[in-house]
Protein backbone atom coordinates (compact mmCIF):
# COMPACT_ATOMS: atom_id res chain seq x y z
CA UNK A 1 0.00 0.00 0.00
CA UNK A 2 2.60 2.62 1.13
CA UNK A 3 4.37 1.33 -2.06
CA UNK A 4 1.66 2.36 -4.10
CA UNK A 5 1.37 5.98 -2.15
CA UNK A 6 5.35 6.21 -2.96
CA UNK A 7 4.66 5.82 -6.69
CA UNK A 8 1.25 8.31 -6.87
CA UNK A 9 3.86 11.12 -4.50
CA UNK A 10 6.61 10.32 -7.15
CA UNK A 11 4.13 10.52 -10.52
CA UNK A 12 2.71 13.95 -8.76
CA UNK A 13 6.19 15.80 -8.10
CA UNK A 14 7.47 14.43 -11.71
CA UNK A 15 4.59 15.96 -13.03
CA UNK A 16 4.54 19.42 -11.33
CA UNK A 17 8.04 20.06 -11.75
CA UNK A 18 7.39 19.29 -15.61
CA UNK A 19 4.55 21.93 -15.88
CA UNK A 20 6.43 24.34 -13.64
CA UNK A 21 9.48 24.35 -15.52
CA UNK A 22 7.64 24.91 -18.88
CA UNK A 23 7.35 28.23 -17.31
CA UNK A 24 10.72 29.58 -17.02
CA UNK A 25 9.41 33.05 -16.14
CA UNK A 26 7.53 32.07 -13.28
CA UNK A 27 10.98 30.41 -11.75
CA UNK A 28 13.19 33.63 -12.81
CA UNK A 29 11.19 36.37 -12.31
CA UNK A 30 10.92 36.01 -8.13
CA UNK A 31 14.52 35.85 -8.54
CA UNK A 32 15.02 38.88 -10.43
CA UNK A 33 12.80 40.92 -8.29
CA UNK A 34 14.80 39.82 -5.36
CA UNK A 35 17.88 41.48 -6.92
CA UNK A 36 15.98 44.53 -7.69
CA UNK A 37 14.39 44.60 -3.92
CA UNK A 38 18.12 44.11 -3.06
CA UNK A 39 19.74 46.83 -5.20
CA UNK A 40 17.27 49.29 -3.89
CA UNK A 41 18.30 49.51 -0.95
CA UNK A 42 21.89 50.89 -1.35
CA UNK A 43 20.50 53.13 -3.80
CA UNK A 44 17.87 54.68 -1.16
CA UNK A 45 19.63 54.27 2.09
CA UNK A 46 23.55 55.07 0.55
CA UNK A 47 26.02 53.15 0.31
CA UNK A 48 27.79 53.38 3.55
CA UNK A 49 29.22 49.77 4.12
CA UNK A 50 28.42 50.18 8.27
CA UNK A 51 24.72 50.74 7.58
CA UNK A 52 24.25 48.10 4.59
CA UNK A 53 26.36 45.34 6.93
CA UNK A 54 23.87 46.25 10.12
CA UNK A 55 20.04 45.90 8.05
CA UNK A 56 21.52 43.00 5.46
CA UNK A 57 19.96 40.44 7.19
CA UNK A 58 16.21 42.03 7.63
CA UNK A 59 16.84 43.62 3.67
CA UNK A 60 17.40 39.59 2.83
CA UNK A 61 14.86 38.46 4.50
CA UNK A 62 11.79 40.72 3.99
CA UNK A 63 13.03 40.45 0.05
CA UNK A 64 12.72 36.86 -0.14
CA UNK A 65 9.52 36.92 1.66
CA UNK A 66 7.78 39.46 -0.60
CA UNK A 67 9.75 37.62 -3.70
CA UNK A 68 7.87 34.27 -2.49
CA UNK A 69 4.20 35.93 -2.40
CA UNK A 70 5.00 36.56 -6.13
CA UNK A 71 4.65 33.54 -7.77
CA UNK A 72 2.06 31.87 -4.80
CA UNK A 73 -1.17 33.35 -5.70
CA UNK A 74 -0.23 30.63 -9.15
CA UNK A 75 0.07 27.60 -6.60
CA UNK A 76 -3.35 26.14 -6.93
CA UNK A 77 -4.88 28.68 -9.75
CA UNK A 78 -4.01 26.64 -12.86
CA UNK A 79 -4.98 23.30 -10.98
CA UNK A 80 -7.79 24.47 -10.10
CA UNK A 81 -9.59 25.84 -13.10
CA UNK A 82 -8.40 22.83 -15.03
CA UNK A 83 -10.21 20.41 -12.84
CA UNK A 84 -6.54 18.74 -11.81
CA UNK A 85 -7.27 19.94 -8.23
CA UNK A 86 -10.62 17.67 -7.74
CA UNK A 87 -8.36 14.43 -9.26
CA UNK A 88 -6.32 15.33 -6.42
CA UNK A 89 -9.16 15.42 -3.78
CA UNK A 90 -9.65 11.89 -5.10
CA UNK A 91 -6.61 10.04 -5.31
CA UNK A 92 -6.61 7.15 -3.47
CA UNK A 93 -3.21 9.06 -1.62
CA UNK A 94 -4.49 11.09 1.08
CA UNK A 95 -4.71 14.13 0.10
CA UNK A 96 -2.48 16.35 2.85
CA UNK A 97 0.57 14.23 1.41
CA UNK A 98 -0.19 14.78 -2.08
CA UNK A 99 -0.15 18.61 -0.71
CA UNK A 100 2.98 18.32 0.73
CA UNK A 101 4.31 17.11 -2.30
CA UNK A 102 3.14 20.22 -3.77
CA UNK A 103 4.59 22.09 -1.16
CA UNK A 104 7.93 20.64 -1.75
CA UNK A 105 8.02 21.32 -5.64
CA UNK A 106 7.30 25.08 -4.65
CA UNK A 107 10.13 25.21 -2.76
CA UNK A 108 12.48 24.07 -4.75
CA UNK A 109 11.67 26.04 -7.42
CA UNK A 110 11.30 29.18 -5.12
CA UNK A 111 12.89 28.32 -2.00
CA UNK A 112 15.70 26.41 -2.82
CA UNK A 113 17.20 29.21 -5.42
CA UNK A 114 16.83 31.64 -3.44
CA UNK A 115 19.08 30.30 -1.06
CA UNK A 116 21.93 29.53 -3.85
CA UNK A 117 21.99 33.03 -4.74
CA UNK A 118 21.41 34.47 -0.87
CA UNK A 119 25.75 34.50 -0.39
CA UNK A 120 25.60 36.69 -3.73
CA UNK A 121 22.99 38.91 -2.05
CA UNK A 122 24.78 39.00 1.54
CA UNK A 123 28.24 40.34 -0.79
CA UNK A 124 26.50 42.98 -2.21
CA UNK A 125 24.81 44.28 1.24
CA UNK A 126 28.33 43.60 3.00
CA UNK A 127 27.00 41.37 5.29
CA UNK A 128 29.80 40.08 7.20
CA UNK A 129 31.92 36.48 6.11
CA UNK A 130 31.06 35.38 9.39
CA UNK A 131 27.24 35.90 9.77
CA UNK A 132 26.40 33.90 6.04
CA UNK A 133 26.33 30.07 7.06
CA UNK A 134 23.82 31.46 9.48
CA UNK A 135 22.11 33.50 6.90
CA UNK A 136 22.10 30.24 4.76
CA UNK A 137 20.70 28.16 7.72
CA UNK A 138 18.11 30.25 8.51
CA UNK A 139 17.21 30.34 4.76
CA UNK A 140 17.76 26.93 4.41
CA UNK A 141 15.11 26.78 7.57
CA UNK A 142 12.85 29.47 6.34
CA UNK A 143 11.89 29.02 3.38
CA UNK A 144 10.58 25.71 3.85
CA UNK A 145 7.95 27.25 6.14
CA UNK A 146 7.32 30.10 3.57
CA UNK A 147 6.24 27.67 0.76
CA UNK A 148 4.23 25.60 3.21
CA UNK A 149 2.25 28.84 4.96
CA UNK A 150 1.66 30.64 1.58
CA UNK A 151 0.34 27.38 0.54
CA UNK A 152 -2.27 27.36 3.20
CA UNK A 153 -3.44 30.84 1.98
CA UNK A 154 -3.68 30.13 -1.39
CA UNK A 155 -5.59 26.97 -1.15
CA UNK A 156 -8.24 29.25 0.76
CA UNK A 157 -7.86 32.14 -2.27
CA UNK A 158 -7.72 30.04 -4.86
CA UNK A 159 -11.56 30.11 -5.69
CA UNK A 160 -11.44 33.56 -5.47
CA UNK A 161 -11.37 35.90 -8.60
CA UNK A 162 -9.06 38.44 -6.97
CA UNK A 163 -7.47 35.99 -4.61
CA UNK A 164 -4.29 38.21 -4.94
CA UNK A 165 -4.60 40.73 -2.32
CA UNK A 166 -6.55 38.98 0.07
CA UNK A 167 -3.76 36.36 0.21
CA UNK A 168 -0.99 39.01 0.86
CA UNK A 169 -3.26 39.72 4.16
CA UNK A 170 -3.60 36.58 5.14
CA UNK A 171 -0.08 35.03 4.86
CA UNK A 172 1.74 38.14 5.74
CA UNK A 173 1.37 38.17 9.65
CA UNK A 174 1.79 34.66 9.57
CA UNK A 175 5.38 35.13 8.47
CA UNK A 176 6.23 37.55 10.92
CA UNK A 177 7.27 35.13 13.68
CA UNK A 178 9.42 33.45 11.18
CA UNK A 179 11.16 36.98 10.28
CA UNK A 180 11.06 37.69 13.93
CA UNK A 181 13.64 34.59 14.94
CA UNK A 182 15.44 34.36 11.51
CA UNK A 183 16.69 38.29 11.57
CA UNK A 184 17.27 38.07 15.56
CA UNK A 185 19.59 34.55 14.98
CA UNK A 186 21.57 36.55 11.44
CA UNK A 187 22.16 39.66 13.83
CA UNK A 188 23.05 38.15 16.83
CA UNK A 189 25.98 36.35 14.46
CA UNK A 190 26.40 39.45 13.08
CA UNK A 191 27.19 40.74 16.42
CA UNK A 192 29.22 37.49 16.99
CA UNK A 193 26.54 36.43 19.79
CA UNK A 194 25.83 32.59 20.14
CA UNK A 195 22.83 31.48 17.90
CA UNK A 196 23.05 28.04 18.29
CA UNK A 197 19.43 28.27 20.66
CA UNK A 198 17.73 30.95 18.13
CA UNK A 199 18.61 28.29 15.36
CA UNK A 200 16.71 25.27 17.21
CA UNK A 201 13.90 27.27 17.62
CA UNK A 202 13.93 27.74 13.91
CA UNK A 203 14.66 24.47 13.55
CA UNK A 204 11.67 23.57 15.69
CA UNK A 205 9.28 25.85 14.15
CA UNK A 206 10.21 24.71 11.07
CA UNK A 207 9.39 21.40 11.62
CA UNK A 208 6.21 22.45 13.02
CA UNK A 209 4.80 24.22 10.01
CA UNK A 210 5.69 21.36 7.76
CA UNK A 211 4.25 18.87 9.46
CA UNK A 212 0.71 20.50 10.31
CA UNK A 213 0.19 23.12 7.75
CA UNK A 214 -0.64 20.18 5.28
CA UNK A 215 -3.30 18.94 6.98
CA UNK A 216 -4.62 22.68 7.37
CA UNK A 217 -3.94 22.93 3.43
CA UNK A 218 -5.14 19.95 2.45
CA UNK A 219 -8.89 21.07 4.07
CA UNK A 220 -8.48 24.39 2.27
CA UNK A 221 -8.28 22.80 -0.66
CA UNK A 222 -11.60 20.06 -0.10
CA UNK A 223 -13.46 23.41 0.97
CA UNK A 224 -12.31 25.86 -2.13
CA UNK A 225 -13.05 22.54 -4.65
CA UNK A 226 -16.77 21.78 -3.64
CA UNK B 1 -25.30 15.87 27.28
CA UNK B 2 -25.38 15.34 23.39
CA UNK B 3 -29.48 15.36 23.24
CA UNK B 4 -29.49 18.57 25.36
CA UNK B 5 -26.96 20.37 22.35
CA UNK B 6 -28.25 19.09 19.45
CA UNK B 7 -31.18 21.79 19.29
CA UNK B 8 -29.16 24.79 19.38
CA UNK B 9 -27.32 23.19 16.43
CA UNK B 10 -30.53 24.96 14.46
CA UNK B 11 -30.97 28.89 14.57
CA UNK B 12 -33.84 29.52 16.39
CA UNK B 13 -33.44 27.11 19.54
CA UNK B 14 -30.09 29.77 20.05
CA UNK B 15 -31.64 32.73 18.42
CA UNK B 16 -34.31 32.09 21.35
CA UNK B 17 -31.51 30.91 24.13
CA UNK B 18 -29.06 34.06 23.55
CA UNK B 19 -32.23 36.44 23.83
CA UNK B 20 -33.23 34.85 27.05
CA UNK B 21 -29.26 35.08 28.30
CA UNK B 22 -28.75 38.80 26.81
CA UNK B 23 -30.16 41.09 29.00
CA UNK B 24 -28.82 39.27 32.20
CA UNK B 25 -25.63 39.32 30.68
CA UNK B 26 -25.68 42.90 29.57
CA UNK B 27 -26.94 44.04 32.89
CA UNK B 28 -23.64 42.15 34.94
CA UNK B 29 -21.64 43.00 32.14
CA UNK B 30 -22.49 47.04 32.99
CA UNK B 31 -22.82 47.11 36.57
CA UNK B 32 -19.57 45.36 37.01
CA UNK B 33 -18.09 47.23 34.05
CA UNK B 34 -18.83 50.77 36.73
CA UNK B 35 -18.03 49.12 39.35
CA UNK B 36 -14.65 48.15 38.27
CA UNK B 37 -13.52 50.98 36.44
CA UNK B 38 -14.80 53.67 39.25
CA UNK B 39 -13.48 52.00 41.56
CA UNK B 40 -9.82 51.70 39.43
CA UNK B 41 -10.21 55.34 38.75
CA UNK B 42 -11.11 57.32 41.67
CA UNK B 43 -10.70 55.00 44.28
CA UNK B 44 -7.67 52.70 44.09
CA UNK B 45 -4.07 54.30 45.33
CA UNK B 46 -1.63 55.24 43.48
CA UNK B 47 1.38 53.01 42.19
CA UNK B 48 4.50 54.15 43.93
CA UNK B 49 6.76 54.24 40.64
CA UNK B 50 4.22 55.18 37.87
CA UNK B 51 1.85 57.50 39.81
CA UNK B 52 -1.62 57.47 38.44
CA UNK B 53 -0.66 56.53 34.76
CA UNK B 54 -1.12 52.95 36.40
CA UNK B 55 -4.98 53.33 36.13
CA UNK B 56 -5.02 52.75 32.23
CA UNK B 57 -4.17 49.03 33.46
CA UNK B 58 -8.02 48.67 34.30
CA UNK B 59 -8.69 48.59 30.50
CA UNK B 60 -5.49 47.45 29.04
CA UNK B 61 -4.69 44.32 30.40
CA UNK B 62 -8.74 43.26 30.40
CA UNK B 63 -8.90 44.44 26.76
CA UNK B 64 -5.98 42.57 25.88
CA UNK B 65 -6.78 39.25 27.50
CA UNK B 66 -9.96 38.86 26.02
CA UNK B 67 -8.68 39.88 22.60
CA UNK B 68 -6.61 36.41 22.90
CA UNK B 69 -9.72 35.14 24.82
CA UNK B 70 -12.43 35.87 21.98
CA UNK B 71 -9.41 34.43 19.22
CA UNK B 72 -9.30 30.98 21.33
CA UNK B 73 -12.87 31.10 21.70
CA UNK B 74 -13.10 31.99 17.94
CA UNK B 75 -10.84 29.00 17.04
CA UNK B 76 -12.78 26.47 18.70
CA UNK B 77 -16.36 27.55 17.07
CA UNK B 78 -13.97 26.87 13.86
CA UNK B 79 -13.12 23.66 15.02
CA UNK B 80 -16.39 22.77 15.81
CA UNK B 81 -17.42 23.94 12.64
CA UNK B 82 -15.02 22.41 10.38
CA UNK B 83 -15.46 18.58 12.23
CA UNK B 84 -18.87 18.59 13.07
CA UNK B 85 -20.64 20.94 10.36
CA UNK B 86 -22.43 23.14 13.00
CA UNK B 87 -24.16 25.85 11.19
CA UNK B 88 -24.16 28.40 14.29
CA UNK B 89 -20.30 27.63 14.88
CA UNK B 90 -20.37 28.81 11.76
CA UNK B 91 -21.81 31.41 12.18
CA UNK B 92 -20.16 32.57 15.47
CA UNK B 93 -16.72 32.72 13.97
CA UNK B 94 -18.72 36.27 11.97
CA UNK B 95 -19.74 37.08 15.11
CA UNK B 96 -16.36 37.13 17.40
CA UNK B 97 -13.95 38.20 14.58
CA UNK B 98 -14.99 42.24 15.02
CA UNK B 99 -15.60 42.16 18.93
CA UNK B 100 -12.20 40.29 18.76
CA UNK B 101 -10.93 43.16 16.43
CA UNK B 102 -11.96 46.10 18.49
CA UNK B 103 -10.69 44.25 22.07
CA UNK B 104 -6.98 44.33 20.49
CA UNK B 105 -7.06 47.54 19.30
CA UNK B 106 -8.43 48.86 22.75
CA UNK B 107 -5.57 47.03 23.78
CA UNK B 108 -2.90 48.43 21.50
CA UNK B 109 -4.04 52.13 21.71
CA UNK B 110 -4.12 52.26 25.51
CA UNK B 111 -1.16 50.56 25.38
CA UNK B 112 0.20 53.31 22.97
CA UNK B 113 -0.38 56.01 25.73
CA UNK B 114 0.75 54.11 28.15
CA UNK B 115 3.49 53.91 26.78
CA UNK B 116 4.34 57.41 26.05
CA UNK B 117 4.88 58.55 29.64
CA UNK B 118 5.89 55.35 30.83
CA UNK B 119 8.60 54.57 27.87
CA UNK B 120 8.78 57.88 26.52
CA UNK B 121 7.34 56.55 23.04
CA UNK B 122 4.06 55.72 21.65
CA UNK B 123 5.13 52.67 20.15
CA UNK B 124 8.14 50.27 20.14
CA UNK B 125 8.66 46.68 17.85
CA UNK B 126 9.15 44.92 20.28
CA UNK B 127 7.39 41.20 21.19
CA UNK B 128 4.51 41.92 22.67
CA UNK B 129 3.21 44.63 21.10
CA UNK B 130 4.38 43.34 17.16
CA UNK B 131 2.40 39.80 18.15
CA UNK B 132 -0.81 41.88 19.11
CA UNK B 133 -0.67 43.75 16.04
CA UNK B 134 -0.65 40.71 14.34
CA UNK B 135 -3.56 39.42 16.08
CA UNK B 136 -5.45 42.20 14.56
CA UNK B 137 -4.28 41.32 11.40
CA UNK B 138 -6.09 37.86 11.55
CA UNK B 139 -8.68 39.59 12.77
CA UNK B 140 -9.14 41.52 9.98
CA UNK B 141 -8.07 38.25 7.73
CA UNK B 142 -10.65 36.24 8.93
CA UNK B 143 -13.13 38.86 8.29
CA UNK B 144 -12.05 39.62 4.92
CA UNK B 145 -12.02 35.75 3.86
CA UNK B 146 -15.65 35.54 5.43
CA UNK B 147 -17.03 37.95 3.28
CA UNK B 148 -14.78 37.05 0.34
CA UNK B 149 -17.16 34.04 -1.27
CA UNK B 150 -20.02 34.38 -2.91
CA UNK B 151 -21.56 31.22 -1.29
CA UNK B 152 -21.16 32.09 2.70
CA UNK B 153 -20.30 28.15 3.69
CA UNK B 154 -17.37 28.12 1.85
CA UNK B 155 -15.97 31.69 3.09
CA UNK B 156 -17.26 30.29 6.93
CA UNK B 157 -15.28 27.55 6.34
CA UNK B 158 -12.18 29.08 4.75
CA UNK B 159 -12.49 31.70 7.40
CA UNK B 160 -12.46 29.29 10.25
CA UNK B 161 -9.41 27.18 8.39
CA UNK B 162 -7.27 30.57 9.19
CA UNK B 163 -8.45 31.05 12.26
CA UNK B 164 -7.11 28.08 13.36
CA UNK B 165 -3.78 28.29 11.47
CA UNK B 166 -3.70 31.59 13.39
CA UNK B 167 -3.89 29.97 16.61
CA UNK B 168 0.05 29.57 16.94
CA UNK B 169 0.38 33.49 17.30
CA UNK B 170 -1.68 33.08 20.99
CA UNK B 171 0.91 31.50 22.42
CA UNK B 172 3.62 33.44 20.74
CA UNK B 173 1.79 36.80 22.42
CA UNK B 174 1.93 35.02 25.59
CA UNK B 175 5.30 34.06 25.64
CA UNK B 176 6.49 37.14 23.82
CA UNK B 177 7.94 38.68 26.74
CA UNK B 178 10.04 35.87 27.42
CA UNK B 179 11.53 35.29 24.38
CA UNK B 180 12.37 38.56 23.03
CA UNK B 181 14.01 40.24 25.93
CA UNK B 182 16.71 40.89 23.48
CA UNK B 183 15.30 44.68 22.24
CA UNK B 184 13.37 45.03 24.80
CA UNK B 185 12.90 44.71 28.21
CA UNK B 186 10.12 45.23 30.98
CA UNK B 187 7.17 44.95 28.70
CA UNK B 188 4.04 45.40 31.22
CA UNK B 189 3.27 42.09 32.55
CA UNK B 190 6.80 41.44 34.28
CA UNK B 191 6.71 44.77 35.88
CA UNK B 192 3.41 43.55 38.27
CA UNK B 193 4.13 40.08 38.64
CA UNK B 194 7.37 41.16 40.73
CA UNK B 195 5.53 42.79 43.28
CA UNK B 196 2.45 40.69 42.92
CA UNK B 197 0.25 43.67 43.26
CA UNK B 198 -1.36 45.29 45.90
CA UNK B 199 -4.43 44.19 46.97
CA UNK B 200 -6.43 47.18 46.84
CA UNK B 201 -5.25 47.52 43.13
CA UNK B 202 -5.62 44.07 42.05
CA UNK B 203 -9.40 43.91 43.20
CA UNK B 204 -10.86 46.69 40.88
CA UNK B 205 -8.63 45.06 38.38
CA UNK B 206 -10.72 41.34 38.78
CA UNK B 207 -13.59 43.22 38.85
CA UNK B 208 -13.23 44.98 35.39
CA UNK B 209 -11.42 41.58 33.77
CA UNK B 210 -14.78 40.18 34.99
CA UNK B 211 -16.57 43.00 33.08
CA UNK B 212 -14.51 42.43 30.20
CA UNK B 213 -15.36 38.89 30.03
CA UNK B 214 -19.09 39.73 30.16
CA UNK B 215 -19.31 42.69 27.46
CA UNK B 216 -17.59 40.46 25.20
CA UNK B 217 -19.91 37.73 25.58
CA UNK B 218 -23.06 40.59 25.59
CA UNK B 219 -21.39 41.95 22.27
CA UNK B 220 -20.86 38.09 20.75
CA UNK B 221 -24.36 37.00 22.03
CA UNK B 222 -26.16 40.31 19.67
CA UNK B 223 -23.87 39.53 17.04
CA UNK B 224 -24.61 36.08 16.76
CA UNK B 225 -28.29 36.44 17.41
CA UNK B 226 -28.18 38.98 14.02
CA UNK B 227 -25.86 36.49 11.98
CA UNK B 228 -28.39 34.18 12.89
CA UNK B 229 -31.60 35.73 11.53
CA UNK B 230 -28.59 37.10 8.32
CA UNK B 231 -28.83 33.48 7.43
CA UNK B 232 -32.29 32.71 7.74
CA UNK B 233 -33.86 35.40 6.51
CA UNK B 234 -36.16 33.38 4.14
CA UNK B 235 -37.59 31.61 7.54
CA UNK B 236 -41.18 31.88 8.46
CA UNK B 237 -39.78 32.44 11.86
CA UNK B 238 -37.35 35.08 11.36
CA UNK B 239 -40.04 37.29 9.36
CA UNK B 240 -42.08 37.01 12.58
CA UNK B 241 -39.71 37.97 14.48
CA UNK B 242 -38.66 40.84 12.96
CA UNK B 243 -41.69 42.36 11.41
CA UNK B 244 -43.25 42.01 14.17
CA UNK B 245 -41.69 40.77 17.41
CA UNK B 246 -44.66 41.13 19.93
CA UNK B 247 -46.87 38.14 18.97
CA UNK B 248 -43.53 35.71 17.54
CA UNK B 249 -42.60 35.95 20.90
CA UNK B 250 -45.81 35.39 22.53
CA UNK B 251 -46.18 32.58 19.95
CA UNK B 252 -42.96 30.67 21.10
CA UNK B 253 -43.16 31.35 24.98
CA UNK B 254 -46.78 29.76 24.59
CA UNK B 255 -45.59 27.08 22.40
CA UNK B 256 -42.44 26.27 24.94
CA UNK B 257 -44.86 26.06 27.81
CA UNK B 258 -47.03 23.39 25.94
CA UNK B 259 -44.39 21.42 24.67
CA UNK C 1 -10.65 58.22 47.38
CA UNK C 2 -7.08 58.68 46.09
CA UNK C 3 -8.32 62.12 45.12
CA UNK C 4 -8.80 65.53 47.36
CA UNK C 5 -10.28 67.31 44.82
CA UNK C 6 -12.25 66.88 41.25
CA UNK C 7 -9.52 68.97 40.27
CA UNK C 8 -7.06 66.49 41.09
CA UNK C 9 -8.97 63.01 39.71
CA UNK C 10 -8.92 65.27 36.55
CA UNK C 11 -5.55 65.80 36.42
CA UNK C 12 -4.33 62.46 37.69
CA UNK C 13 -1.12 63.49 39.12
CA UNK C 14 -0.16 65.06 35.92
CA UNK C 15 -1.04 61.84 33.49
CA UNK C 16 -4.55 63.34 32.44
CA UNK C 17 -4.42 63.41 29.35
CA UNK C 18 -3.03 60.19 28.89
CA UNK C 19 -5.56 58.40 31.25
CA UNK C 20 -8.45 60.47 29.29
CA UNK C 21 -7.64 59.52 26.15
CA UNK C 22 -7.08 55.96 26.88
CA UNK C 23 -10.21 55.85 28.03
CA UNK C 24 -11.98 58.04 25.97
CA UNK C 25 -10.66 55.81 22.95
CA UNK C 26 -11.76 52.72 24.54
CA UNK C 27 -15.69 54.03 25.27
CA UNK C 28 -15.42 55.60 21.58
CA UNK C 29 -14.06 51.82 19.83
CA UNK C 30 -17.08 50.12 22.04
CA UNK C 31 -19.81 52.66 21.34
CA UNK C 32 -19.09 52.37 17.41
CA UNK C 33 -19.25 48.55 18.20
CA UNK C 34 -22.35 48.64 19.84
CA UNK C 35 -23.93 50.86 16.98
CA UNK C 36 -22.92 48.97 14.34
CA UNK C 37 -24.47 46.26 16.13
CA UNK C 38 -27.91 47.33 16.63
CA UNK C 39 -28.04 49.00 13.40
CA UNK C 40 -27.67 45.63 11.64
CA UNK C 41 -30.83 44.49 13.06
CA UNK C 42 -32.69 47.72 11.53
CA UNK C 43 -30.78 46.76 7.91
CA UNK C 44 -32.12 42.95 9.08
CA UNK C 45 -35.71 44.44 9.27
CA UNK C 46 -35.36 45.99 5.81
CA UNK C 47 -33.84 43.50 3.72
CA UNK C 48 -36.86 41.47 5.27
CA UNK C 49 -39.27 43.56 4.22
CA UNK C 50 -38.00 44.26 0.99
CA UNK C 51 -37.95 40.00 0.55
CA UNK C 52 -41.56 39.48 1.71
CA UNK C 53 -42.84 42.62 -0.41
CA UNK C 54 -41.02 41.23 -3.31
CA UNK C 55 -42.51 37.67 -2.70
CA UNK C 56 -46.18 39.12 -2.03
CA UNK C 57 -46.12 41.20 -5.96
CA UNK C 58 -44.66 37.77 -7.41
CA UNK C 59 -47.38 35.56 -6.27
CA UNK C 60 -49.93 38.45 -6.89
CA UNK C 61 -48.87 38.61 -10.41
CA UNK C 62 -48.71 34.63 -10.98
CA UNK C 63 -52.46 34.45 -9.40
CA UNK C 64 -53.33 37.21 -12.24
CA UNK C 65 -51.70 35.29 -14.93
CA UNK C 66 -53.25 31.97 -13.79
CA UNK C 67 -56.76 33.69 -13.42
CA UNK C 68 -56.37 35.26 -17.22
CA UNK C 69 -55.59 31.84 -18.45
CA UNK C 70 -58.16 30.39 -16.74
CA UNK C 71 -60.68 33.13 -18.43
CA UNK C 72 -58.98 32.24 -21.51
CA UNK C 73 -59.69 28.95 -21.63
CA UNK C 74 -63.31 29.52 -20.12
CA UNK C 75 -64.38 32.05 -23.30
CA UNK C 76 -62.49 29.22 -25.59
Amino acid sequence: MTRGYRSQLAALLKRDLKVALRRRSDVINPLLFLFMVISLFPVAIGPGPDILARIAPGVIWVAALLASLLGLERLFRDDYQDGTLEQLVLLPCPLPLAVLAKILVHWLLTGLPLVLIAPLLALLLNLPLSALPVLLITLLLGTPVLSAVGAVGAALTVSLQRGGAVLSLLVLPLFIPLLIFATAAVESAVFGAPVFGQLLLLASFSILTLTLTPFAVAAAVKVSVN
Amino acid sequence: MWRWLHPYAKGEATYQLLGRWLPWVTALALLSLTVGLVWGLAFGPADYQQGDSYRIIYIHVPAAIFSMGAYAGMAIMAFIALVWQIRTAEWSIAAIAPVGAVLTFIALFTGAAWGKPMWGTWWVWDARLTSELILLFLYAGVMALYYAFEDARTGAKAAGILALVGVVNLPIIHFSVEWWNTLHQGATITKFAKPSMATEMLWPLLISLLAFALMTAAFVMLRLRHEILRHELHRPWVREELLNPKSASADINSQQEQS
Amino acid sequence: MAFDSFRDFILMGGYGFFVWLSFGVTFLALFALLLQSVLTRRQLQRDCARQQHRQQRLAKRQAATQNNSVQNSAKE
